[in-house]
């Protein structure tokens, strides 16, 4: 954290996108979050994917609710609209923003206490209906701005900073989104930026509604002894079941894998996800396997990391609700308004 | 029959009501009767009173028909139908004395359920039925026919108004035409053959209707979105505005689907909660879609953080609020005019927003089409304020209308030329003077013109802040913009009385149609009153000169808490010893009797001061 204005010069060496952006464009406001804090290289690897992505930052709407986590937009894409909303209650303005036009990319950013307390509902409604979004959850397992309480992420036994054990069973956001239809789901953690920004492009490429649950340590409330969410806990428990590489479109495949090592997964818009098989046996395209080797995994112990499930051919809302490809924002009166000749049939059969 | 009796005679003007058990198929045979009336050019004003159930409880229909146009509701019934027995002691309460129940006289009653002074018609309607139709369920659903027959007999209705309505409505299902038509046919020889004349309320046609549509509030609502430009509709099922958003279905249905593509150029979402549903129409609103949501009391509670953010972050928003009674069940299915101060002042904070009072379905068309407008030019929300009686009564009101030639206000969006043009850019900035500031849409400039949307904590340039200053300049320019709201509503209606007079009166919504009446009445007894109907919070200046104008204002509404009357005192600082509460509360809509004899009886015992108003 500092309070120190980043300068506005490039450096002139600084490489360019394809869209002549170098990273720096992809950056917001100076971070006002602890030092250290997780969150802080989530927003870096949102900037590496965007910028690597050659998305127009302004092409990007972010939504957040209430929370550290949701306080990071501002911190990224400063030349994108931002909206900070209620608490627990982002995912619904998404949807609504999503509605008026479908031609920008949405980023959802939230946390643990937003999205799986006070926010558990609209989280399970937004992935049930498929809106087509990434959906970033921050996962710290508590709430930091109210200094330390327990969120609905949090393990059963673990321990607060304070030396309050926390007695309820935790909410896996992970098994609730593939339970509810997200066609993409991750989890990652905020400590391997190697992982999750391929992830988070995999995300911003797909169509319907992607999920990434990033376990992202809170260094002033949970990253003590006997917390399940600290850097130590997670990096000694992490266990990836795939490393992917994002292929912006097919013919741009390069890497060599040896045969078998790699799956490949074409999305609707020709991107490419590359996963590099880790666990045996594990495939990402099979929802009820997933599901029962992230419950056998999280009984061990351990939390289980990768492009957990992905469903290429999935639809959004927008498919769902059959709406017109212009955005509904740009139809003008002549497309809108039936005008007063339909106006006068309708009086004379109400008549 | 006894000829001893006093029997009431009107023609085209009298009061039926309908006691029924609901489920029982009662519905569309009662609103054909009122139907074949408005076809021989008699205005009527059906409701419905209706319980939270589907079926096995009472349920009524009255029917207020009169030629000179007195839609509301009179107060009292001169011809009961009685088909209900769990309700019947409380609706033969109901008659006026002279009046006729008319009742299934397939099984006996003791002599101690009638009153000497109501003229009982008795129809053997189960047994009739039992003999002509073998269905069991034919045998309920034609019960209600039969009884229409009678009643077209004995009234004067003409049997071939109701053949062409039975034909209109089982278009297309010919083997449905035939038996309500014997049915029909059944009641209506009985009547002839058995009854005699033993009503002497008659139907006479005439030519009162003119060009007088027959339509529903909520349904008009919801066609006003459609015509005004709404995208997105966002809602939660309840009693009762779920037919708004039912009826935006339909018209867009018909209206917005694509011919082409078969694409709609609209999206509906019914979402998990109330809560999410004025979420979306926020985020859409936010994205530059016009959006709406509609709901009831209970729904606004639940979206009221949500109004204070968009009031704040400064976001178009619709909200259709068909209001009735209370929480939880029972009650709602009832009306009300009780979410005033709940909505006026919807969330936390200093917030005030404004409010659509419509009076009928034509209104809440134009009012429902106007709410867009002023809530994009006025990026705030916008409430419309109906209620049960208009939103889900049909009512006769003049012809929807529609200018071609006008064009949406889309209030002060920039658009990337502006933005390349260099101007300035603030969006929080008071630029014109107006309290209004500029907004700019996602996705408009790559390099210009993006900000941050919060609550509160931001300066005219939408940077964080949590300075004074800059918190007191936005909410001071919020006032400003509440200012300037004034002259864009829509403004009162004012109506001066015969001879000059110190009284006057201010109402709202669908208390408008009874005070009409009560009017004429007050007039027919020399009393003279001045009305205006005020149609828009914040109130206009018309308002506060009309007050000044009069010693005693009657302020009429549909609440306990006179809570339109709460709001002339500390909107427009009016002394609260002038405004003189009458109010209407039980659930029904309010009658022309109440109000004539609720001012009557203060204007001849002089008026009492502060708050002692009349309750029902």
């Amino acid at each position: 954290m500092t309070y120190l204005a980043k300068p506005k010069l490039h450096h002139p060496t600084l490489p360019k996108n394809a869209r002549g952006f170098t990273r720096r464009d992809y950056e917001g406001k100076i971070s006002t979050l602890c030092a250290g804090c997780g969150h802080d290289s989530i927003s870096a690897a949102l900037i590496q994917a965007c910028w690597e992505l050659d998305i127009e930052p302004h092409r990007v709407a972010k939504l957040s609710g209430i929370g550290c986590s949701s306080k990071t937009p501002d911190y990224f894409l400063g030349n994108s609209h931002s909206f900070n909303t209620v608490h627990g209650r982002m995912p619904s303005v998404l949807t609504g923003a999503n509605l008026a036009n479908r031609e920008l990319l949405y980023l959802g950013v939230s946390g643990d206490g937003d999205s799986a307390s006070i926010g558990l509902g609209q989280f399970a409604h937004a992935m049930r209906r498929g809106v087509d979004m990434t959906y970033i959850v921050e996962n710290n397992g508590v709430y930091g701005l109210t200094k330390g309480q327990f969120s609905a992420t949090a393990d059963q036994g673990s321990k607060s900073k304070k030396g309050v054990v926390n007695t309820d069973s935790p909410i896996d956001l992970v098994a609730l989104a593939l339970q509810l239809g997200a066609s993409y789901v991750a989890r990652s953690f905020s400590g391997d930026k190697e992982q999750l920004v391929p992830l988070i492009k995999g995300a911003l490429s797909h169509r319907g509604a992607a999920f990434i649950d990033v376990i992202s340590p809170c260094v002033a409330f949970n990253n003590h002894a006997g917390s399940t969410k600290s850097y130590d806990y997670v990096r000694a428990h992490n266990e990836a079941v795939n490393r992917l590489d994002f292929m912006p479109r097919r013919d741009a495949i390069s890497a060599s894998y040896a045969p078998g090592e790699v799956i490949e997964v074409t999305q609707h818009d020709g991107s490419v996800l590359r996963l590099r098989k880790l666990a045996e046996g594990y495939d990402a395209g099979d929802r009820l396997a997933a599901m029962t080797h992230i419950h056998a995994h999280e009984a061990r112990g351990e939390i289980l990391t990768g492009l957990l499930y992905v469903r290429s051919d999935a639809d959004d809302l927008h498919a769902h609700l059959k709406t017109v490809q212009v955005p509904l924002n740009r139809l003008a009166e002549n497309e809108l308004c039936p005008g007063s000749g339909a106006l006068a049939a309708l009086n004379a059969e109400l008549a | 029959m006894t000829a001893m009796k006093a029997r009431i005679a009107a023609v085209n003007d009298f009061v039926v009501k309908f006691a029924n058990v609901n489920g029982s198929g009662s519905a569309s045979a009662n609103e054909m009767f009122a139907r074949s009336l408005l076809r021989m050019g008699v205005p009527v004003s059906p409701r419905n009173i209706f319980p939270s159930n589907i079926q096995g409880l009472p349920t009524w229909y009255e029917v207020r028909v009169n030629e000179r146009g007195y839609l509301g509701r009179r107060g009292g019934v001169d011809l009961m139908v009685a088909m209900n027995p769990q309700t019947w002691d409380k609706d033969m309460a109901e008659i006026e004395p002279g009046g006729y129940v008319l009742y299934d006289s397939s099984r006996p009653l003791p002599p101690s359920k009638f009153r000497e002074d109501v003229n009982a018609i008795g129809v053997p309607l189960t047994e009739m039925c039992a003999t002509r139709f073998i269905d069991p369920r034919e045998r309920q659903l034609l019960k209600n026919i039969v009884y229409v027959g009678v009643l077209a007999s004995l009234l004067g209705i003409e049997p071939e108004v109701i053949a062409t309505l039975l034909g209109e409505q089982y278009k297309g299902k010919a083997k449905l035409i035939e038996p309500n038509l014997d049915a029909f046919m059944l009641g209506l020889h009985h009547g002839r053959d058995i009854l005699d004349d033993v009503i002497d309320l008659k139907v006479e046609r005439r030519d009162a209707v003119g060009k007088r549509i027959f339509m529903e509030g909520n349904a008009a609502a919801a066609l006003g979105c459609v015509y005004g430009g709404a995208t997105v509709c966002a809602w939660y099922p309840i009693t009762p505005s779920s037919s708004v958003a039912e009826a935006f279905q339909k018209y867009c249905s018909r209206y917005r689907v694509d011919k082409a593509t078969g694409e709609n150029r609209f999206a509906i979402v019914q979402a998990e909660d109330e809560i999410a549903s004025i979420g979306i129409v926020t985020g859409a609103g936010w994205n530059g879609a016009r959006a709406f949501t509609c709901t009831s009391g209970p729904g606004v509670s639940l979206m009221t953080e949500f109004i204070g953010l968009a009031y704040f972050a400064e976001i178009p928003v619709t909200i259709i609020n068909v209001q009735r009674g209370g929480p939880s069940t029972g009650m709602p299915t009832r009306t009300q005019q009780a979410d005033l101060l709940s909505c006026a002042y919807a969330s936390h904070g200093d917030t005030t927003h404004v409010l659509l009072f419509p009076e009928d379905p034509h209104e809440c068309f134009e009012f429902g089409a106007a709410s867009l407008d002023l809530a994009d030019r006025l990026q705030t929300p916008v409430f419309l304020m109906t209620d049960l009686d208009i939103g889900m009564n049909h009512r006769l009101c003049e012809p929807l209308q529609w200018d071609d030639s006008r064009r949406y206000d889309r209030g002060k969006v920039m658009s990337r030329e502006d933005l390349d043009s260099g101007r300035d850019f603030g969006r929080y900035l008071d630029v014109d003077g107006d309290g209004i500031p500029w907004r700019t849409l996602p996705g408009t400039h790559p390099e210009r013109g993006a900000y941050f949307t919060r609550g509160t904590t931001r300066d005219a340039y939408a940077r964080y802040s949590e300075a004074g200053p800059d918190y007191v300049y936005n909410v001071e320019r919020l006032l400003r913009k509440f200012e300037t709201a004034k002259a864009l509503v829509p403004q009162p209606v004012e109506r001066k009385a015969a001879k000059p007079t110190r009284h006057g009166v201010l109402y709202i919504g669908s208390t408008s149609p009874a005070m009409s009446e009560a009017f004429d009445a007050l007039q027919a007894r020399g009393l003279q009153v001045d009305l205006m109907r005020i149609r828009a919070f914040p109130f206009s200046e018309a308002v506060d000169r009309f007050i000044e104008s009069h010693d005693h204002v009657f302020v009429i509404e549909q609440n306990r808490d006179a809570q339109l009357r709460t709001m002339l005192m500390t909107e427009q600082e009016v002394d609260p010893a002038k405004l003189v509460p009458i109010l209407h509360f039980d659930g029904t809509p309010i009658t022309a009797r109440f109000i004539t004899e609720a001012i009557a009886k203060r204007m001849e015992n002089k008026v009492a001061p502060i708050k002692q108003g009349l309750v029902a």
